[in-house]
């Protein structure tokens, strides 16, 4: 984008955009925190950096696409399209509620700046790997890059591994891939419910180049992607490490925040935990 | 003018071709007028009928091997990109297998996918059960947004694939395996939406799709040497339905029987009932599958079996006709 953030402005950046997640979800006192407030760093590196997007003009022909395929953190897009111009901040209020283009899982349908229509979990990777597959064999444009988010508890469906054959096969060096590796979903830690691990293992073998990185550290999440966009001949996967609930104290590492709202107290003592963060980034104490 | 239909269509040597081999024409037709036209099955290329595409356009052909769930998400991400993808499978599989896909990322997400289910149908035959497809019309029905078309020979299957090739809407397909007698001609008329009426009559209205339509027409053939006139409405777009033929048809003989090689539950018959219960209450018979499952057996033992053919339907429709009032005595 014109006027590249620093990373100290990308920081403050994720700090708005986590500020902006918990008075959404207070507000619409339904949804998802955890998986939002983890991911808030990877979506702004994305909007704000990674994707060459134009917010005014959202179905631009020569724009990356981005693919939200875990739905339900979608609260972390709708804050970082806002912050990022697609649409004014204030619309944020209206998530989840009547007539809002706002879903409680994301509709492309309702919202442009939207590339696809998720929440059953499994099936944005797939979509996402159909677009890559149309740019690099179909359209004959190198230069375009399809970068996706996942869930780690998305990765229990079977169509994810599908997809991950597929794109394989196909070599689609366009597809770069984040998963949200915060060892949570909703009945407890991932290595419980439906252990996931040897993840590398698992996607090395089906022919992806795979990363691991910091998901909190804005500059490891630009220099990976810039990495993924450098593999010219297998699919990127960067498995993204994240604290859940990350940024407000009492909902990190804590499952029972994977599928719930702040109530309005819990909102106001998170706003101001976020707010004392805003002074540590700017003098360097916040990594 | 009446419907153009073929002129041998009551012999007993009809020329017959299964209907798939009208929507491997007919999309290799679509695939040289829109170079957006894309296919993409799921290791049944040949089956299916593909290969026609896939030998003119290999480029465009994409091999997705056994994952019928990848198929449609990979499509509406391929069409997401500005493609026309046409997704083949058995329909016992897709739209069997990856129905809630269909449902988010193709009707939801309103994405110009064409869904075709092959080897519908109990007529599938030995394979049995599992791979009888009988539940996709009702599947693909309950869906917004979703065209449903069950072509009843093969000459209209070639022209209801190069009708949604265009139409810009996600769209279903049901095609059969074996066999069916061709009762169209190439000069019939084809519109998604319409209902045709290839045969008049004032008695009895029969409402066939897909492979029954032609048992309807022997059906109305046998009824007339008893001195019952049926009037033969063919019905290729179960969605959204020609309301107005059907109505007008079924206004004017009072009596209403409709065929389908489904389930009657939701699919064709469920869809007659509900137009004809709030528009204009008929009695009406379903033929179609009696809520059960079938079995292993050839083509010919199942529809027999299974009460499909034509001499069964006539048996049923005669029974049917001498006992019910028309609607306007009913009511």
């Amino acid at each position: 984008m014109d006027g590249q953030l620093t990373v100290v402005q990308l920081k403050q950046k994720a700090n708005d955009i986590r500020q902006d997640i918990i008075r959404m979800l207070e507000e619409a006192g339904s949804g998802h925190s955890a998986g939002p407030l983890g991911l808030a760093d990877i979506l702004t590196a994305l909007y704000f950096n990674i994707l060459k997007i134009d917010p005014k003009n959202p179905e631009w022909s020569e724009r990356d696409l981005f693919f939200l395929s875990n739905g339900h953190t979608v609260p972390v897009q709708y804050a970082a399209m806002a912050e990022r111009g697609y649409f004014p901040v204030g619309e944020l209020q209206t998530l989840r509620k009547f007539g809002s283009r706002l879903q409680g899982h994301p509709e492309r349908t309702k919202l442009p700046g939207l590339e696809n229509t998720s929440g059953p979990l499994g099936s944005g990777l797939s979509q996402a790997a159909g677009y890559a597959y149309s740019l690099q064999y179909l359209d004959n444009a190198k230069h375009r890059f399809v970068y996706v988010v996942t869930g780690d508890g998305e990765l229990n469906e079977g169509n994810i591994w599908e997809a991950a054959m597929f794109a394989g096969k196909y070599k689609l060096s366009q597809l770069i891939v984040f998963i949200d590796r915060n060892n949570i979903q909703i009945d407890g830690s991932t290595e419980d419910i439906m252990p996931l691990e040897d993840l590398r293992g698992k996607w090395e073998s089906f022919g992806w180049h795979v990363q691991e990185i910091d998901g909190h550290n804005i500059e490891s999440i630009i220099d990976a992607a810039a990495m993924g966009r450098a593999i010219t001949n297998r699919p990127s996967v960067i498995i993204s490490h994240t604290i859940p609930g990350k940024g407000v104290d009492f909902m990190e590492y804590d499952y029972k925040w994977h599928g719930m709202p702040p109530n309005s107290e819990q909102a106001k003592e998170a706003l101001m935990k976020l707010r004392t963060l805003d002074g540590k980034i700017t003098s360097g104490d916040f990594a | 003018m009446g419907y153009p239909l073929n002129p041998n269509v009551y012999d007993d040597d009809v020329k017959q071709e299964p209907i798939r081999a009208g929507f491997g024409r007919g999309l290799k037709a679509a695939g040289e007028a829109n170079d957006n036209v894309v296919a993409l099955c799921a290791d049944l290329t040949d089956s299916t009928k593909m290969s026609d595409f896939k030998e003119a356009f290999p480029q465009r052909f994409i091999e997705m091997g056994v994952a019928e769930q990848n198929l449609v998400t990979v499509a509406s991400g391929l069409a997401r990109a500005g493609k026309i993808p046409f997704t083949s499978s058995y329909a016992a599989f897709s739209p069997g297998r990856n129905w809630e896909q269909i449902r988010t990322t193709i009707a939801l997400n309103d994405m110009p996918v064409k869904i075709i289910g092959s080897h519908a149908g109990v007529s599938v035959g030995p394979d049995g059960a599992t791979h009888q497809m009988l539940e996709d019309l009702a599947l693909m029905r309950a869906l917004p947004n979703m065209i449903v078309l069950a072509p009843g020979d093969s000459v209209e299957a070639e022209k209801a694939t190069r009708a949604i090739a265009e139409n810009g809407k996600p769209s279903y397909m049901r095609l059969a395996r074996e066999k069916t007698p061709i009762f169209s001609t190439d000069d019939a008329p084809f519109e998604v939406g319409k209902a045709y009426v290839l045969r008049e009559g004032h008695d009895v209205t029969l409402l066939g799709t897909g492979t029954m339509t032609y048992q309807l027409l022997l059906t109305a053939k046998k009824l007339e040497t008893e001195g019952i006139h049926a009037e033969v409405v063919h019905v290729p777009t179960i969605k959204p339905l020609d309301e107005a033929a059907i109505l007008a048809s079924v206004h004017k003989t009072g009596r209403a029987i409709t065929a389908e090689e489904a389930q009657i539950n939701g699919g064709f018959g469920g869809a007659i009932a509900e137009l004809l219960s709030e528009k204009l209450p008929t009695p009406l018979l379903r033929i179609g599958m009696q809520d059960r499952f079938g079995e292993s057996g050839s083509p010919d033992e199942l529809l027999e079996h299974f009460g499909f053919g034509h001499e069964s339907i006539t048996k049923k429709a005669k029974v049917f006709i001498d006992s019910v009032p028309r609607y306007h005595q009913a009511f």
